[in-house]
């Protein structure tokens, strides 16, 4: 099994390959869209890059749940609803998203991911 | 007018290579203002010719059921400009393929010198994800055609590819 700082090392390659940013730009801190300019596109380069360097599969939505963003279930008025932050919890659990819930804005959403949930994402399914 | 930037496939081997052909000629307009006096073949309608070529090769090894776009150049390098009377022979390789993308690798050479490389990312897309229809079938087969795609492709298995009965 990879070390944490192995995976990290790693998740920065394909950062700096998929977002054409430099290598100190990719702090574990660091917000992919707000941070490092990630469009919709680059999630799905970077998905490539991740299942190549690591040999794991990641599924459409795991990553990124676009699907719970885009429901009428889950956002009402442009904000998540409390289900919604409950779906969101329950299928990303490898991110941090306190500061998102203070203010559940669907467009506040894409600034909530940063490096350091892309490498506890890609821990537990190096775990898994 | 259509958008054509590869003239021919030399080679087209499904879901894995293809080897399109361009030639360059000062009949195309473009070439009038870019630039006068110093005719160039801009290389960002080079980096849509080596896209047509992996294109074709992604859109066929996926049987055509979603639209293929071009989303990312996630990289690209020119070595030298190409201009009137080249041939650029593009040589795209897939480097991996899933439902809802690729990503692939095309070269660019003039006779035996590299003149370009880069790396293709598309998306794959289904009707509704906000890409209208970009051919009828008989438009596009007819593109095929004139590309003689079913004269020189193969399945993986050397087998030729059949012509699309759409």
């Amino acid at each position: 099994m990879s070390s944490r700082d192995e995976i990290f090392e790693k998740v920065r390659a394909a950062l700096v390959d998929a977002l054409g940013v430099d290598e100190e730009d990719v702090t574990p801190e660091a917000t992919m869209v707000g941070d490092l300019g990630a469009e919709s596109i680059d999630f799905l380069d970077i998905v490539f890059r991740l299942e190549k360097a690591f040999s794991i599969k990641i599924p459409r939505g795991e990553l990124f749940p676009e699907d719970v963003l885009s429901s009428s279930e889950f956002v009402a008025d442009g904000k998540v609803n409390a289900a919604g932050i409950a779906e969101l919890k329950s299928r990303m659990p490898f991110a941090d998203l306190s500061k998102f819930e203070a203010n559940p804005s669907v467009q506040n959403f894409a600034n909530t991911l940063t490096v350091e949930d892309m490498v506890r994402y890609v821990e537990s399914k190096v775990a898994g | 007018m259509r958008w054509f930037w590869i003239d021919r496939f030399e080679e087209f081997v499904r879901g894995s290579r293809a080897v399109a052909i361009k030639n360059v000629s000062l009949a195309e307009e473009h070439m009038h203002d870019h630039f006068p006096g110093l005719p160039l073949m801009p290389n960002s309608l080079i980096v849509e010719g080596m896209a047509q070529t992996a294109g074709l090769l992604v859109a066929d090894a996926i049987d055509f059921n979603r639209r293929v776009v071009l989303a990312k150049v996630a990289a690209a390098t020119f070595h030298f400009d190409a201009v009137p009377g080249d041939t650029l022979r593009f040589d795209a390789s897939v480097l991996d393929l899933k439902p809802a993308g690729s990503l692939t690798k095309v070269t660019s050479m003039i006779g035996d010198q590299l003149q370009g490389e880069a790396e293709l990312f598309f998306a794959h897309l289904e009707p509704g994800e906000g890409v209208p229809t970009l051919f009828s079938p008989d438009e596009l087969l007819t593109w095929l055609d004139h590309l003689r795609l079913f004269d020189v492709g193969k399945d993986q298995e050397g087998k030729p590819l059949l012509r699309r009965d759409w």
